[in-house]
């Protein structure tokens, strides 16, 4: 097969919040290009609603050191302190940025960007809610996306739009280039380059009941253990407390922020009872949690698998004075606040969230771990903080980590904005300075022969049928909460179905153009491959934190898990190793961790 | 219930021209969603259906197609919106006007070249502020193109559009809207410039006001009104 080969000082995989931030800093100083298997404009970061967390202070009083401790804490003490601070101190200037960009958030009446309520983000002296979460509407992420699209238009940043980066080419350690299928005629690309940055985001179609997009498979963190390098803390995957049900798309939790309570079967506001000083507004793993738990005791609506997320104003108004607050809502402020939220509730069931609840069941949502990194976005080889020159990443598919075991609403925004900020600025000035690693021979040989391999395979099981099996045995043993037995069968399971990937594939298109069921069918073996360590890792974490629960071990162990989890490819398996120190520069010590 | 699909196939590695596909699903429940439907074609029957699609609920506007004959998003349509009976028919085809890549996906360059060429980006009007803090807006101000900055470039207001169709020179609905959402920002400063850009040959002035383009937008623009505020921009000299 035909190889086109391209160079670039800085090549960019994935078109998101994070992936244009970076793109946007390192063409400022670097020849740099973008490959996304998606139009930018179509990547998921479109998809946030409820806002970017900065600490502002437009309305409350806020200071950057709250975001920080609300970051650590909400993560269950597994974030590192110092990226925390990262985040915290620079999502202020981040999100002026993004103003100044143009990007058109929600105004107060003085003219300065609105803010909003959301989960476990606190003024930290009287634990009460904080006015933080930067937003437009409930679709934050959207603005976010068309306005770091725009602002690449503007300054003329190369796309390769429609390319599927599948293989990550190294040289004696150092990264030098990735190979992609350009989607509509299927040849093969080379991309010869200083620096590459991975911001290809999560991987939450691993599992049945997602938030996420049909595109979130995981690509980036498999091309890079596939490469040989490690994944970081992959058993912290945060499930969302309010997917609709039965479809789990989200329902962000700015409904929560704007007074929207969780009701059960008996009509009570649970959350009272789990985490009586905020409630509705705690952590993420929290709630979902006690989602789950109501559910078990039969509290879930009608005995179903689900409960009430009530924003009904009547409801909202009454639990408004309850607490002594002034503050009252009308349907045609929720319509405001919430015009996407009240749309999907609409189309997909048919109701309307002013006049009925809505029904609502944990979601899995969103990958703490994923590539580690340092604070400037370069990708580490190992728990000591061994750095692979020209390798980067950024956003969701990074694990600074700044998220620890649990992230917080909101931060992922800022994640994206601070860190793909820092990701680009770095590959500007590390091309200045590095030469080009020589590519090594036939550098997509092995790959095509992959990719080769799937289009001709003939064997009987369709990919789907791998990918339902894997997706219900991932949900069934690998979510909210977890246990010994239920893990190994979810271990066995996935290695099974990786020997019939191998050797049982059946795939119906062999030709070239616009092959989505080869593509399909190898964005599975990254799914499996993430599926496999992602339960290995959450096996050897004996604990609960944060988002890992195991009901074999339900408490926090800090004597021996404080620490993060490394899993290492590893004589064709994988290797755990918890041997990446947890940094603790902020004095945070960890505590009980109550809402 | 049963449902049989009708869909536009064409494949330029092997057909020679577009042809009907059909296939039948049982199990179908009414609150399925199309995309769901059609990946179960594709996943269990044939492979070889190519599509585009992301978010799966209406948001990143990749799988515009024509349903039954109307621009839809595959995501936002459920089943039991289509009045179908037991084994009823559903067509789905390719958006028109964009030449088709494969099956139900189209090349969307032109669509996008046309966005690029009206400033689809912010230019300010002022300097940064000296504080180091934002630009301040109204929320009156910010309200006035409020409903422009819900467009996801689905495409399935331009490709709805007969003026389109009878000739691709003009931009279009979509890139008018996103004109539309700068031109109306307080903020913004090339309010003239976009101006000029759309009083050109393939500008707002093609668009006959058939009014095909806003019942087909999934995000319930105004699109239009939108079209019609730009006119009147253009008439004035400014917004
Ligand atoms: C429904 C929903 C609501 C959310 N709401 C919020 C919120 O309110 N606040 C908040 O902070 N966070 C929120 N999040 C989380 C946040 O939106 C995401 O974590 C974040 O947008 C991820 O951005 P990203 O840039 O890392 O990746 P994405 O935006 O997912 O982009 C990934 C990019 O990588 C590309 N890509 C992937 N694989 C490949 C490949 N093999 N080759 C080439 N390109 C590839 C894709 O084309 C895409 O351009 C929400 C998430 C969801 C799902
Ligand atoms: S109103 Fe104008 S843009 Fe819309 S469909 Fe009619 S001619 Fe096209
Ligand atoms: S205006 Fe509506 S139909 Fe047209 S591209 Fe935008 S979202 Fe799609
Ligand atoms: S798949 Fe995203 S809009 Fe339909």
């Amino acid at each position: 097969m035909d190889v086109k080969t391209h160079q670039f000082d800085v090549v960019v995989i994935g078109a998101g919040g994070a992936g244009m931030m970076a793109a946007l800093y390192a063409s400022r100083g670097a020849k740099t290009a973008v490959i996304s298997k998606l139009y930018p404009t179509r990547s998921h970061t479109g998809t946030a609603q409820g806002g970017i967390g900065a600490a502002l202070a437009n309305l409350d009083e806020d200071h950057w050191e709250w975001h920080a401790f609300d970051t650590v804490k909400g993560g269950d003490y597994l974030t590192d302190q110092n990226a925390a601070e990262t985040l915290a101190r620079e999502a202020i200037d981040a999100v002026i940025e993004l103003e100044l960009m143009g990007l058109p958030f929600d105004r107060n009446p003085d003219g300065t960007i609105s803010q909003r309520r959301f989960g476990g983000h606190t003024n930290n002296q009287t634990k009460k809610p904080v006015r933080r979460a930067c937003h437009a509407a409930d679709r934050t992420g959207h603005m976010i996306l068309q306005t770091l699209y725009q602002n690449c238009i503007k300054e003329k940043v190369t796309f390769f739009d429609e390319y599927q980066a599948i293989d990550l080419i190294t040289n004696n350690g150092k990264a030098c280039g990735v190979a992609a299928v350009c989607i509509d005629d299927g040849e093969i690309h080379v991309f010869h380059a200083k620096a590459i940055c991975f911001a290809t985001g999560g991987w939450g179609r691993l599992w049945e009941t997602t938030s996420n997009a049909h595109s979130l498979t995981g690509d980036g963190p498999a091309l890079v253990w596939r490469a040989g390098l490690p994944l970081q803390d992959m058993e912290f995957f945060q499930f969302h407390p309010t997917g609709l049900y039965p479809v789990g798309l989200l329902i962000t939790e700015a409904v929560r922020g704007e007074g929207g309570v969780l009701i059960n079967d008996k009509g009570e506001r649970f959350m009272e009872r789990y985490a009586p000083t905020i409630k509705d507004l705690a952590s993420r793993d929290v709630v979902a949690r006690s989602i789950y738990l109501e559910v078990q005791a039969g509290r879930g609506i009608g005995g179903k698998r689900y409960v009430h997320l009530d924003v009904r104003p009547e409801t909202v108004n009454r639990y408004l004075a309850e607490a002594g607050e002034d503050r009252r809502v009308d349907a045609d402020y929720i319509l405001s606040k919430l015009p996407d939220i009240t749309d999907f509730c609409h189309t997909y069931l048919g109701i309307d969230p002013t006049k009925s609840p809505i029904p609502i069941q944990p979601t899995a949502h969103y990958g703490m771990g994923g590539i580690p990194t340092d604070l400037n976005a370069a990708v580490l080889s190992s728990g000591a903080g061994t750095v692979v020159p020209g390798l980067y990443a950024a956003g969701e598919v990074a694990c600074v980590s700044v998220h620890g075991a649990n992230r917080l609403g909101t931060n992922s925004l800022t994640d994206l904005i601070v860190f793909g900020r820092k990701a680009g600025k770095a590959m500007a000035d590390y091309a200045r300075q590095a030469d080009f690693v020589p590519l090594p021979t036939n550098p997509a040989g092995k790959i095509i022969a992959e990719i080769e391999r799937i289009r001709k395979s003939s064997g009987k099981t369709k990919p789907y049928m791998i990918r339902q099996e894997m997706q219900k045995v991932m949900m069934d043993h690998v979510s909210v909460f977890r246990e010994a037995p239920g893990l190994q069968k979810a271990l066995d399971t996935v290695r099974e179905l990786k020997s019939r990937y191998q050797d049982d594939l059946a795939v119906d298109d062999r030709g070239m153009r616009f092959n989505t069921d080869l593509l399909e069918a190898w964005e599975l073996g990254c799914m499996l491959d993430l599926a496999e360590i992602t339960t290995l890792s959450a096996m050897e974490r004996k604990e609960s934190r944060g988002g890992h629960s195991r009901e074999d071990y339900p408490k926090r162990d800090d004597v021996n898990f404080l620490v993060h989890t490394m899993a290492y490819p590893e004589k064709g398996g994988i290797r755990i190793a918890h041997d990446r120190a947890v940094d603790l520069s902020l004095g945070y010590q960890p505590a009980e961790r109550v809402y | 219930m049963k449902v049989k699909f009708r869909i536009r196939r064409f494949n330029p590695e092997v057909d020679k021209k577009p042809y009907w596909g059909e296939y039948t699903l049982d199990n179908v429940e009414p609150t399925d969603r199309i995309l769901e439907l059609l990946h179960r074609v594709k996943w269990e029957q044939d492979g070889t259906l190519t599509l585009r699609r992301s978010c799966a609920h209406g948001v990143c506007g990749s799988d515009a197609v024509r349903i039954n004959g109307v621009n839809k998003l595959a995501c936002k349509v459920l089943v039991k919106t289509l009045d179908l009976k037991d084994g009823g028919q559903v067509q789905v085809e390719p958006i028109l006007g964009l030449p088709v890549v494969k099956d139900l996906v189209v090349d969307f360059e032109p669509f996008f070249d046309h966005y690029r060429t009206v400033m689809p980006y912010f230019m300010p009007a002022t300097p940064r502020p000296g504080d180091g803090r934002e630009r301040r807006q109204s929320p009156e101000d910010r309200a006035r193109f409020d409903d422009t900055t819900k467009c996801i470039l689905c495409a399935c207001c331009t490709t709805s559009c007969p003026s389109f169709w009878a000739s691709g020179e003009y931009v279009g609905p979509a890139a008018i809207v996103n004109a539309h959402r700068f031109i109306f920002d307080s903020r913004d400063g090339a309010t003239q410039e976009r101006l000029n850009i759309l009083s050109e040959e393939s500008g707002v002035w093609r668009c006959r006001t058939i009014f095909n383009c806003t019942p087909a937008c999934p995000r319930e623009i105004e699109v239009t009104r939108a079209i019609g505020e730009v006119k009147l921009a253009i008439q004035r000299n400014g917004r």
